[in-house]
């Protein structure tokens, strides 16, 4: 139910004068397996509605579950990731509750013996570091979609009805639950982001997920409480779902924070509830609240045979994990003799990955973060489209910075270069060659060039044999602007002081 | 599975109406009043009987949840074909735009 | 030939290898002996005769017809989805469904040549003893039609023992095979938990609920059992091991030499002390078949099982709870029948009545039970303790067989089949018929029951059990019990009706 009425909201900084924030986060992540949790329906992403679904997926009467191998060990290998204990006898449970997209009237979860404990996760913020626990990480199944028709667009409530596509049922679904993260204070709102975001990340190297936030790949409930400080209790928390972004999540605790302290300050108590997210306004709102507690009547799964992953296979994962992206990035700041802070821009822009590749395809560091950081960011940022999504490769950027640095264009040439490159014709080399872009040599032409510029400036020329060298660099600007811009400066520089002195 | 404290053995608490109205709304079963009275009555025999499970001195014994031993049964990732969209969908109630068609929702915004 | 219907599988494979008669002829026999007789019986909810005839005419020009089962018409349970024919499970709320797909044991059934000769009725999603809680019509029993046929496969019971069918597929999760097959003069078998596919069976008690054969002779059940069993991928209970020798078996046991063979007598199902509710005739019945084990070779001794006494509560907590939410998929949603959606009814309402008008009154029963067992608070007390003593009674299984018994024995049901109507509201009574056969169902162990005479002219049946993955010593101590009588005790209901 979205309110419309305004709520009341304490300024953030005084929040912290008189409560303690606690939050905690709960991550779904669906996992990028070939087919579902257990069926083998293919699992693309966008497929027309229920053209991805069979008798198990659906939850047609007789159908049995079989679980996925690789999700079962991407499970594992997330947890490991996050430094869990993992369990050597672990359980599927059914979760029982009734909703439309919901196939089986219950989803297959797990619930008191997960596939991995007791982990955690340390995370920056500011140059400080937050180590965030780890309660679980399990694996269940994603529900369908409903498509809400009738009423205000596509909202469920005033719907006539709804409709629903089962292709996402069944997608294998690991839950992250972390334990609830104190003493964070003014920084509460940014370790929860900067959790998610190193999550994500730690998800993405492990390639169990695509991790997209925007298309549900990885969802996320934030739960916020406040205590009076220096209390020691904890308050009570809401749960805000619908919290599509990485900025959302920090704006999400900064405005329950926010609500709560006001609700608390004027003598009232925080409603246990589920609130919802709203990307415009950056406000939550009331879920329906339940009228009784909702009892799901966990029981182990009948039809699953218990997982007991033995010594051999979980060595042989914890084996087989990549380098993991705190290791990756200290590794990277040494090789590249970068600051602390450095690194953080490089990491804020979301370049590391690709200024890594692009020092892999022969670019030197300072090359590749020149141009990731300063003309690609720009050019992304004019687009509104992220770093990775440029039409460019790291391969490219690499030619690109080895053209200018043979000589065969200049930094300005190489603009252009980009340019047909983006517009899709071609790698730089291409691009060079068919638009001619190519800084001249000591042509005819640039020789003319250069000799009408000294006889179209004899005062300059004047200045200059009197001891004003920097009087030179009219001179130059005259040939550059003669031939385009497609002279090397140095060049013509050399072979103006030839002909000058 | 619960960790919720359990009641007493051997006191059996007698299932009223209002209990079998509770459960019934649980288990999504729209029961009518006369319903209730019986199952009332007969839910309480029933439980009575069941409750005999208590004698059992079975304190440390260890919960049977599959007759047969087996673990980490498990299937490759590999896809493979789904149903045709048309026969999905032919066994629906109700269906619409390539959809399952269902009443609205009261339920909690997703 | 004169009646083929009166032939057992055994013989319609000989007659159909050498050629003396084909797989159209043999089907077009039952489907007219189905017309003339199942209106007043009712064992079938669904037959299709084109679809039978057309599928007996294939078959024959295959050239398959006589070999392994190919050509012989089956019955199966309306438990088991059909691809494209209508699957019920006795409910109202699946009615006109035709499921997309089939289950494991029917593409086997397929494969091997048989031909389908329709869905049989049972109790609604096989809860019940007595096939009286099938929400479109009670199946009466062959031997009186007064009488219940058993359940919850009572359809398929009615339709091997009343001629309508060679050969049946039911399925049992506290003794719905045994049990109809022992008051309708059968033999029935429960194989091991997870040695035949669940895939495609219409879930009651998925920790339970179990295939099995149902048939005249133990041989003709041993045949059905081979074509059915085995791991299957789909289900991830089953058990990847090879198919018990069972045919092997019931040919060993058919020489009637029991030699070496030791018996347990289980004390708790109607020995000394346990008789409360088991009627004369059946425990005299039983004692003669103790007898002729024994008179077969076979070493008996009473072995006691003390847990056997809390089966019962136990089954009626495990079974209600996966119930509760094996069935809540069955809300109208997806498939089968919807109730109220005249868009004036959200969905939770629409449900509820789907629910409410879809199931009937032991389905809501058993429901409401489970999930009270399920519920928070309770779990322990119920569910879990439920568990604990199905492990209790799995060790006494253990200790008996380790103890050096190889095959346990009891009546299959305490009473003989029952009048229709006597049970219907006093569930108590109704749940009493599964006291024998419950053990085996929560320990997962094999369990036959095999015809061991009659008792004021109803049919009495004897239960071997044996350790799991073990189900050819069940079939080879119920091919002597066979043996030792002379002839199937079918053969005497097709006299009297002569
Ligand atoms: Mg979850
Ligand atoms: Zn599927």
């Amino acid at each position: 139910m979205s309110e419309t009425r305004s709520e009341t909201l304490v300024e953030f900084d005084d929040v912290l004068t008189r409560y303690e924030p606690v939050i905690g986060l709960e991550t779904h992540v669906e996992l990028g397996t070939e087919s579902k949790m257990f069926c083998g329906c293919a699992t693309t992403f966008g497929a027309e509605p229920n053209t991805q679904t069979c008798p198990v997926c659906l939850g047609l009467p007789g159908s049995l579950p079989v679980a996925n191998a690789a999700a079962v060990e991407s499970t594992i290998r997330i947890g490991l990731a996050l430094g869990c204990r993992i369990a050597s006898w672990s359980r599927f449970a059914r979760k029982n509750y009734f909703y439309p997209d919901i196939p089986k009237g219950f989803q297959t979860s797990q619930y008191d013996e997960p596939l991995c404990t007791a982990g955690h996760l340390d995370v920056e913020v500011d140059g400080e570091t937050y180590r965030v626990e780890i309660e679980r990480v399990h694996l269940e199944e994603d529900t369908g979609k409903n498509l809400h028709v009738g009423g205000a667009t596509g909202r469920i409530h005033g719907a006539d009805h709804s409709l629903v596509d089962f292709n996402r049922a069944g997608i294998p679904l690991v839950e992250i639950v972390t334990r609830p993260v104190a003493g964070a204070g003014a920084k509460a709102p940014e370790v929860a982001r900067a959790y998610v975001t190193e999550l994500r990340e730690i998800i993405q190297a492990l390639g169990a997920s695509d991790v997209r936030m925007e298309q549900g790949s990885l969802r996320c409930d934030v739960n916020t409480s406040l205590a009076p400080i220096g209390s020691l209790e904890w308050g009570t928390r809401t749960e805000t779902k619908n919290v599509n972004s990485l900025r959302s999540v920090e704006r999400s605790v900064r405005y329950e924070m926010r609500r709560q302290a006001a609700v608390l300050d004027a003598g009232g108590r925080v409603v246990q509830e589920t609130r919802h997210f709203h990307e415009d306004t950056g406000s939550t709102s009331s879920g329906r609240s339940k009228e009784e507690a909702t009892d799901y009547r966990y029981f182990p799964e009948p039809d699953l045979v218990p997982l007991a992953p033995d010594a051999e296979w979980i060595e042989k994962l914890a084996a087989g994990l990549p380098e993991l992206p705190a290791a990756r990035r200290r590794r990277l700041q040494e090789e590249w003799g970068l600051s602390a802070t450095e690194l953080t821009w490089l990491v804020n822009a979301g370049a590391l990955g690709l200024v890594e590749q692009t020092v892999a395809a022969g670019a030197t560091p300072a090359d590749a973060r020149k141009w990731w950081l300063g003309e690609l960011a720009r050019r992304a940022n004019d687009a509104g489209v992220e770093l990775a999504d440029l039409a460019v490769t790291p391969a490219q950027v690499a030619e690109l910075t080895a053209l200018v640095a043979e000589g065969t264009i200049n930094d300005k040439l190489a603009r252009q270069a980009l340019d047909g490159v983006l517009a899709g014709e071609g790698d730089p080399r291409a691009v060079v060659e068919a638009r001619g872009l190519a800084v001249m040599g000591e042509s005819d032409e640039l020789v003319a060039a250069v000799e009408a510029a000294i006889a179209g400036a004899p005062d300059v020329v004047e200045k200059v044999r009197g001891g004003k060298v920097q009087a030179l660099g009219a001179l130059v600007g005259a040939v550059m602007k003669t031939t385009r811009g497609q002279a090397d400066a140095a060049t013509v520089r050399r072979m103006l002081e030839e002909r000058v002195r | 599975m619960s960790t919720e404290s359990t009641p007493d053995r051997g006191a059996t608490p007698a299932l009223g109406r209002q209990d079998i109205a509770h459960l019934a709304r649980l288990a999504r079963l729209a029961v009518t009043d006369e319903e209730l009275d019986r199952f009332a009555g007969q839910l309480g025999a029933v439980l009575d009987a069941v409750a005999q499970v208590q004698r059992a001195d079975a304190g440390d014994v260890a919960p049977t949840t599959h007759a047969v031993p087996l673990t980490n049964v498990l299937r490759p990732d590999v896809a493979t074909p789904s149903l045709p969209r048309d026969v999905v969908l032919a066994g629906a109630p109700a269906a619409e735009d390539d959809r399952f068609r269902v009443p609205r929702i009261l339920g909690e915004e997703e | 030939m004169s009646d083929l219907t009166a032939l057992t599988a055994v013989e319609l494979q000989a007659a159909l290898s050498a050629g003396e008669t084909s797989a159209v002829e043999v089907t077009r026999a039952h489907l007219d002996r189905i017309a003339a007789e199942d209106g007043a019986l009712g064992a079938y909810l669904f037959v299709d005769d084109d679809a039978a005839l057309a599928r007996a005419a294939e078959i024959d020009a295959s050239g398959a017809a006589g070999t392994g089962l190919a050509g012989i018409p089956v019955a199966l349970k309306d438990v088991f989805v059909t691809e494209g024919v209508p699957t019920t499970s006795g409910s109202r709320i699946l009615e006109g469904w035709r499921p997309p797909y089939s289950a494991t044991v029917a593409t086997r059934l397929q494969e091997a040549g048989t031909v389908l000769l329709g869905k049989t009725n049972m109790d609604e999603f096989a809860m019940g003893s007595s096939t009286e809680n099938s929400a479109y019509r009670p199946t009466r029993n062959p031997w009186d039609h007064d009488r219940i046929p058993g359940g919850s496969s009572g359809g398929s019971s009615a339709a091997v023992a009343g001629r309508l069918a060679p050969l049946a597929l039911g399925t049992d999760t506290g003794g719905s095979i045994r049990q109809p097959a022992a008051v309708t003069g059968l033999v029935g078998h429960k194989p091991t938990y997870g040695s035949v596919s669940r895939y495609g069976l219409i879930a009651f008690s998925s920790s339970l609920d179990q295939a099995g054969p149902m048939a005249r002779t133990v041989m003709d059940a041993a045949l059905l059992h081979e074509a059915i069993g085995g791991h299957d991928p789909r289900d991830s209970t089953s058990i990847d091991a090879p198919v018990p020798t069972v045919v092997e078996a019931a040919r060993r046991g058919a020489t009637g030499d029991l030699a070496g063979l030791r018996v347990g007598v289980v004390r708790e199902l109607g020995g000394e002390g346990a008789r409360e509710g088991y009627e004369q005739g059946v425990l005299d019945r039983f004692a003669e078949a103790v007898a002729l084990l024994e008179a077969a070779g076979a070493e008996v001794r009473e072995v006691t099982c003390p847990s056997f006494g809390l089966a019962l509560p136990a089954y009626y907590l495990i079974a209600p709870s996966e119930a509760s939410s094996n069935l809540a998929r069955f809300e109208g949603m997806r498939f089968g029948i919807r109730v109220g959606d005249d868009g004036s009814r959200d969905v939770d309402e629409v449900m509820a009545l789907t629910r409410e008008q879809g199931f009937g009154p032991e389905v809501k029963r058993r429901i409401i039970l489970g999930t009270y067992a399920l519920s928070a608070g309770y779990y322990d007390a119920y569910y879990g303790q439920a568990q604990k003593v199905r492990t209790l009674i799995t060790r006494d299984f253990t200790a008996a067989f380790d103890g050096g018994v190889d095959v346990l024995v009891s009546p299959t049901s305490p009473t003989v089949a029952w009048s229709i109507g006597a049970r219907v509201d006093d569930p108590l009574a109704m749940y009493a018929a599964d006291l024998c056969t419950l053990p085996a169902s929560l320990a997962g162990v094999p369990a036959i029951s095999v015809p061991c005479g009659l008792s004021d002219g109803l049919p009495v049946g004897l239960q071997v059990m044996a350790p799991a993955l073990a189900d050819d010593r069940c079939y080879r101590v119920a091919a002597a019990v066979e043996a030792a009588q002379g002839a199937p005790l079918t053969d005497r209901l097709a006299e009297r009706a002569a």
